[in-house]
């Protein structure tokens, strides 16, 4: 192992790198577009209030207006009036883009005042099951608080049970970006160097450079070696973009510490490794890919990438626990999130062991020469 | 002087293919060697397994005294090679490349020498998948020469280049030359193998069917010294009526075997004789691009244009 052959290797890597635009484009605009769309879909969609299409059939009487402020009170929906053909109502929903919506019926405000029982009726997505949640939780809120207030005849209810706003637990309440950073550091720490090595792995082969390359000293592990710095340099830049991004953008708060470092390094030393051993597998630069594609995408959905991994179902969890990126993303949650370096340490240990089996198998099996 | 390669019994087998059998040859250190054959006939699988890029099936190889395949790592440091399709990094240009190969084998190549050497200096910072296809051939012959190798294995280098690039790589190879390295050379260019070589084999379906220098190969299996006559075709069968040697027609010339110097003023006299018409004479010598042509049939990828039929 001599450093200067690893080194001269490493500019060739770079500058190989640095003079293909494509390569460069979607290792630095790619986590700014990555944190940006993931930070868009989901911080809006679980933060803010949901946009609610109100058909008003009661003509705008005090009754139906009162229920409307107390609905946008709730900070859960905010209400807008339309005035929709008959029997179109939900079709209208769908094409105006709302989410959620609502009819009053009319002689709403009568029948309150009578005590006679009227239905307001609430039209959701099911698809979107936060929006649902929201809107139905926002409606039975001011429905609940309006039955008791005419239960108590008009007069003065004084309440039972009160309920205090609510506190937050420990110091920090934690928002989806902020899962999403070190799960986007973790989903590109794995794409990266294994799509890239998948390929290199078969292409080299087949132009005959590896055979070119053996003619040299450089030995498959400095080859390798060269690779898993070059991809720790890429992942430094990387992590740095998208934690700016989603601190610029989303206001994220995470916690960089030194023990992030750990998990920047093993993580591509690991999948440098696996992206080779498994280019190395194959024989043709297709079946590469499709090896490739079998070991990187289960990964790249069900690690804690997009979302929580405690979230899942457990048979879901079970599979999760069995990737390696788990550990990888677990680790980064808690050093950046929960300052629990005990937990990390052990995902570090499980990362390492693992990675240095995958580069010894991986340098074992890789042949620099057609073995025909 | 000692051999620099050694090759007994080499067999190498691609499944039921036999690419080469039971082949034997020397090299000699400090000399050229030129490797000839038909497309197919097994160059580049014995050249790789000269160079340890390649399992043999059988026999037995030494390079420098090191086998090729067991010690190549060490084999690697004294020899140069450039393949017969050369490929490269794209992106990296020929000085670049030189630099890198010099900081692999830790030596300190000069990258502008080394490409004058090879007349590419003008290609110097151009990135790879914009040369030529000579000019990458040439980049392949540089970096063989950046570990300043003991023997040069060059296959085909001169595939493909115009008649100035070539003759810039002949001169390589002769400076080669003196300076005592030795060269293996493969080659569809009998030419080349003639004006370079000290020795020469040809390969044909893996087996080596004549080896020798240029000149051993054409007086043993080259035709004797033949008369050229500008004449009717009629002359041929008066010559063979009268004096009984052999004639051919060939391009509308015809051809008489000289078995010694002798028969020449027979024969000379013998024409005149024949009161028959004839414009001219000349002698003609067998090239060993005659010989390689007889011996293995003609080759139809362009590189030889022999006026001979089959
Ligand atoms: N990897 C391989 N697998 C199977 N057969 C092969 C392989 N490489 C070469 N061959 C076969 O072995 C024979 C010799 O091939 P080789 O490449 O040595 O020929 P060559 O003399 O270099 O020809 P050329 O002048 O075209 O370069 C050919 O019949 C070829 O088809
Ligand atoms: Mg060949």
């Amino acid at each position: 192992m001599k450093p200067r052959r690893v080194f001269a290797d490493l500019k060739v890597v770079s500058r190989s790198y640095f003079r293909n635009p494509a390569a460069l484009f979607f290792s630095l605009a790619f986590p700014i577009i990555l944190i940006a769309l993931f930070g868009l879909i989901f911080s809006v969609g679980s933060g803010g209030p949901v946009s609610i299409a109100v058909d008003n059939l009661d003509h705008n009487s005090p009754t139906s207006v009162a229920f409307l402020a107390a609905l946008n009170q709730t900070k859960l929906v905010t209400v807008t009036v339309v005035n929709y053909p008959a029997g179109s109502f939900s079709a209208q929903l769908g094409d105006n883009g709302y989410s959620a919506g609502l009819i009053i019926p009319a002689g709403f405000a009568a029948d309150y005042a009578n005590r006679s029982s009227v239905n307001v009726t609430v039209f959701t997505n099911p698809e979107d099951a936060t929006a649902a949640g929201q809107t139905e939780g926002a409606v039975s809120a001011v429905v609940n608080s309006m039955n008791l207030a005419a239960a108590c005849g008009g007069g003065h209810c004084t309440p039972v049970i009160g309920i205090p706003p609510t506190e937050n637990i420990g110091s920090q309440v934690y928002t989806y970006i902020d899962y999403l950073i070190p799960g986007l550091i973790g989903f590109s720490i794995l794409t990266s160097p294994m799509f890239s090595m998948v390929e290199i792995a078969s292409s080299y082969r087949k132009d005959g450079i590896f055979r070119e390359l053996s003619l040299t000293p450089l030995t498959k592990s400095e080859w390798l070696l060269s690779r898993i710095v070059w991809y720790v340099l890429l992942t430094f830049v990387t992590a740095g973009i998208m934690i700016g991004a989603g601190v610029v953008l989303f206001g994220a708060h995470v916690e960089i510490t030194l023990g992030l470092l750990p998990f920047l390094f093993i993580g591509p030393f690991l999948f440098v490794s696996l992206g080779m051993l498994a280019g190395t597998v194959a024989k043709t630069p297709e079946s590469a890919a499709v090896i490739g594609n079998i070991i990187t995408f289960p990964m790249m959905f069900l690690s804690g990438t997009f979302f929580a991994v405690s979230a899942f179902p457990n048979y879901l969890q079970a599979v999760a626990h069995v990737l390696p990126l788990y550990y990888v993303i677990d680790g980064m949650d808690q050093v950046m999130l929960f300052s629990n370096p005990m937990r990390a340490l052990y995902d570090f240990g499980v990362i390492t062991i693992l990675a240095v089996i995958v580069f010894a198998l991986a340098v074992r099996f890789f042949q620099w020469r057609d073995t025909q | 002087m000692p051999n620099a390669i050694e090759v007994r019994g080499l067999t190498k087998r691609y499944g039921p293919l036999s690419a080469v059998e039971q082949i034997d040859f020397n090299v000699e250190a400090g000399t050229v060697f030129a490797f000839l054959g038909p497309n197919g006939a097994g160059k580049t699988t014995t050249t790789e397994i000269l160079e340890g890029l390649r399992r043999r099936t059988g026999g037995d190889v030494r390079v420098l005294g090191l086998d090729p395949w067991t010690q190549g790592y060490a084999l690697h440091q004294r020899i140069g090679v450039i393949p017969q399709d050369f490929r490269f990094f794209e992106k990296l240009t020929p000085k670049e490349g030189i630099l890198y190969y010099g900081s692999l084998f830790g030596t300190r190549p000069d990258p502008k020498s080394l490409l004058a050497r090879v007349d590419l200096e003008d290609k110097a910072d151009s990135h790879f998948d914009t040369l030529s296809g000579g000019q990458k051939q040439k980049l392949g012959l540089a970096l063989a020469l950046t570990n300043n190798p003991e023997v040069c294995f060059l296959d085909e280098p001169t595939t493909g280049l115009d008649p100035q690039a070539r003759r810039s790589i002949w001169e390589v190879i002769r400076t080669l030359r003196r300076e005592g390295r030795t060269v293996f050379l493969t080659t569809h260019y009998l030419e080349e193998a003639e004006l370079l070589a000290d020795q020469v084999a040809i390969i044909h379906h893996g087996k080596i069917i004549a080896s020798g220098t240029p000149g051993e190969i054409i007086r043993a299996h080259g035709r004797p010294e033949r008369l050229v006559f500008d004449a009717p075709p009629a002359l041929g069968e008066y010559l063979h009526s009268t004096l009984g040697v052999a004639t051919e027609l060939r391009d509308g010339r015809v051809e008489v075997s000289l078995e010694s110097n002798r028969d020449a003023l027979r024969i000379l006299s013998a024409v005149d004789a024949s009161g028959l018409p004839w414009k001219g004479f000349s002698t003609r010598t067998e090239t060993l691009e005659d010989v390689f042509v007889r011996l293995v049939g003609p080759m139809d990828d362009g590189a030889l244009k022999s006026e001979v039929p089959a």
